[in-house]
């Protein structure tokens, strides 16, 4: 489904990607594990495209196509979610209207029809049901006033209610006590199909007790320095990344 | 008619420019001589065949305007206006000019009413199409009214209410807006070509929203409207003033006055959709919109709510305000302003608290983009006696890219120690972290624009009528197309 090859990226001219190789597929769970500033939320944000992260070697093709030269919302119709280390607060613009808004965007750009408003209350009503999230919660503005874990918990509202190709999990356990973690776990767990694949970007092992992964990878100076089981997160919470990189983690 | 052709080929060039949304039909049109006289006025004043006493009255307020000084300090670059070189008067002629149907519409003014929702029939008569439904809308209005006056609400042009009710306009206008409060004021006060009278009867509660006959009737009534609203006690209308489509004038100079006068347990809900012409991205052709709108709370326990949204002209300069005389008056005003382009606005209101425990609300948002420049502007005033009197300010600005400016000047003045007021204040930018998150979730950046901007506006925006709700946040979308990226 994603096949990452040779990938050079910098941001602000500084070169962060050094020629990563990543390939996942459908089904999988991925985990790239690392140390700070060893480029993982740099991949993150290469792979949605935002401004400034800027591929200068190699390609990604996402279901066979390059989609290096796309803008970050044709990503996201192509499939491709991205929760963030910090979700971001949108004043005065509700959660309903928000994931309307983005639910039918997406549908419009792959030439489905978009939803009407009850069909869409009836879809956003089994996502939360099933995630076990309070109706109220869609009347707040997004993400304002929330909590760091009610924060989480809605971008895994969000991932539900889009139903993504590929979810990238960018630090999404950062901040998080653990039972906020337990939840955020569940449900990304309850998401896990076959047609789907999630890549989790993290510093630490613990959120991997959770959501168990197919495939850990090693970051460090910007390239993949090591891949192996879920057995090799518990190996680098042990020992830590100092073989991997010229600084302590 | 060589000036006439003149200006209709000057208003066909600014069609090549990026004001997308502009349309001009072309009309014949009646024209006053050019230039402002007294022979101007008194043209004026025969044309809509008015009594001595009105005549007299623009009289009057034609030699006060001679003597006054242009107002000076709103932040604005204004430029020095001719008025010599203006026309004052011009009724349209004939229909025969119009377009046919909507075929014949520019269709890049018909995609933007489809933007905005406008139904197909509305939107013929907002791009004058010449069609049989112009008799509808006539056999509509002449429903509405006959509704209207079922209940004893009197609703109709001003000049008709100078003819037929002579009694209310000669008490009441000018009484909230004397001729000599500004010179753009005194201008409209010597020259008004038409508006609107209302009447509210006692105990009456306006049967419907005056806005669905508004929109429909009162179209190109442009340049020096005049719009009277009195409110007996108890009663209760609601006013929509304006139109979400564009609206495209030849005349550069806009001064319309709106007076509202509320008596005792009455309340008046104004509400104004403003989208004149901008101007090109240099500023030129704009309008000048200079209103004066003010309403008095009379009566206790009397309301005035005013909710504007601005989004068009070159410049607007506007400060619809409330007068709090009596006893637990309330004063409200919502607003949102938007500024792209060259745009400046420098809008705002003023309370004045007479009355006791009189309260009053002010939430204004203001959206700066391109090099635009958009100020708040307000007043609060607290008189001695006004015991108890409560008002609480907030105003927001939102900037949108590097080159814009957004500027609060609140003015506070209380001679009573009981006085509680207060004032929040806030600046802040799109993200490009917000703009980014809209769009990881597939939300273009226009169109994420258009949401955050139609947040931040939120509590503004659910002031205004429910049918034109919608609209209006599509209107605040397209004022903001094309200021990022």
């Amino acid at each position: 489904m994603l096949e990452i090859k040779n990938l050079h990226a910098e941001v602000d001219g500084k070169s962060i990607l050094k020629g990563i190789n990543l390939n996942i597929n459908k089904g999988e769970v991925h985990a790239i594990m690392g140390p700070n500033g060893s480029g993982k939320s740099t991949l993150a944000n290469v792979l949605a495209g935002r401004d400034d992260y800027d591929i200068t070697e190699g390609s990604v093709l996402f279901d066979g196509k390059d989609i290096s030269e796309l803008e970050p919302e044709e990503r996201a119709g192509e499939g491709i979610f991205l929760a963030f280390q910090y979700p971001v607060e949108i004043p005065g613009v509700t959660n309903t209207t928000f994931l309307k808004e983005a639910l039918n965007a997406q549908r419009k750009y792959r030439g489905e029809e978009e939803l009407g408003g009850m069909e869409f209350v009836k879809l956003i009503r089994s996502k939360t049901k099933e995630l076990g999230i309070k109706d109220d919660m869609l009347k707040r503005a997004v993400n304002v006033g929330f909590s760091g874990g009610e924060k989480k918990r809605n971008d895994i509202l969000q991932m539900a209610v889009l139903n993504p190709k590929l979810a990238v999990l960018d630090e999404t356990d950062s901040g998080l006590d653990i039972d906020a973690l337990k939840i955020v776990a569940e449900g990304v767990n309850k998401l896990r199909a076959e047609n789907n694949a999630i890549l989790v970007i993290t510093h630490y092992q613990r959120l991997l007790n959770y959501i168990v992964p197919d495939k850990v990878h090693v970051l460090a100076n910007g390239k993949i320095q090591r891949t192996g089981g879920k057995e090799l997160a518990l190996e680098l919470e042990e020992k830590g990344y100092a073989d991997y990189s010229g600084e302590a983690a | 008619m060589a000036a006439t052709q003149e200006t209709v080929e000057q208003v066909q060039n600014l069609e090549m420019d990026k004001y997308k949304y502009g349309f001009v039909t072309e009309i014949e049109t009646e024209k006053a001589p050019k230039g402002l006289s007294e022979d101007t006025v008194r043209f004026i004043s025969a044309k809509k065949n008015e009594p001595e006493w009105m005549l007299e009255w623009r009289l009057k307020a034609y030699r006060l305007w001679l003597t006054m000084p242009e107002p000076k300090w709103g932040k604005l670059d204004l430029p020095e206006i001719d008025y010599q070189d203006s026309y004052y008067y011009s009724s349209p002629k004939s229909m025969e000019d119009r377009p046919q149907s909507l075929d014949e519409v520019d269709p890049e003014l018909l995609r933007t009413y489809e933007k905005l929702g406008i139904p197909i029939k509305e939107q013929e008569v907002l791009a004058g199409v010449a069609v049989d439904y112009v008799f509808d809308s006539v056999s509509v209005a002449t429903t509405f009214r006959k509704q209207l006056l079922d209940v004893g609400v009197i609703f109709c042009p001003i000049s008709e209410a100078i003819q037929d009710y002579p009694e209310l306009v000669k008490k009441y206008m000018g009484s909230v807006v004397p001729q000599g409060d500004n010179k753009h004021a005194c201008l409209n006060s010597a020259v008004f070509t038409d508006g609107s009278f209302v009447y509210i009867p006692k105990g009456v509660r306006c049967p419907m929203e005056l806005s669905t006959y508004f929109r429909i009737n009162e179209l190109n009534t442009g340049q020096f409207e005049r719009t009277l609203i009195v409110a007996d006690e108890g009663s209760y209308v609601s006013y929509l003033e304006g139109c979400t489509a564009p609206q495209r004038d030849e005349n550069q100079l806009h001064a319309a006055v709106v007076e509202l006068i509320v008596m005792d347990d009455a309340e008046i809900k104004y509400s104004t959709v403003q989208n004149w012409y901008p101007g090109d991205e240099d500023g030129k052709g704009g309008i000048f919109n200079f209103v004066t709108k003010r309403g008095i709370c009379k009566g206790k326990n009397s309301k005035i709510s005013w909710t504007q949204v601005e989004t068009g002209s070159a410049i607007t300069w506007k400060y619809p305000s409330c007068i709090l005389q009596g006893d637990n008056s309330v004063g409200e005003f919502y607003s949102v302003a938007i500024t792209n382009g060259r745009q400046q606005a420098d809008t705002g209101t003023k309370m004045i608290h007479l009355g006791k425990n009189t309260t009053s609300r002010i939430i204004s948002k203001g959206i700066s983009a391109g090099k635009s420049q958009n100020t708040y502007r307000g007043l609060v005033r607290v008189a001695a006696k006004a015991d108890g009197a409560r008002n609480f300010t907030q105003c927001d600005s939102l900037l949108v890219g590097q080159t814009c400016g957004a500027h609060t000047v609140p003015y506070i003045e209380s001679k009573n120690r009981s006085a509680r007021l207060e004032h929040e204040a806030t600046t802040s930018k799109i993200s490009d972290d917000q703009l980014f998150y809209c769009r990881q979730r597939g939300i273009s950046e226009e169109d994420a624009v258009g949401l955050v901007v139609n947040g931040f506006c939120r509590e503004v925006l659910q002031e205004l009528p429910m049918e034109f709700a919608v609209e209006a946040q599509q209107l605040v979308k397209i004022s903001l197309e094309g200021s990022v990226g």
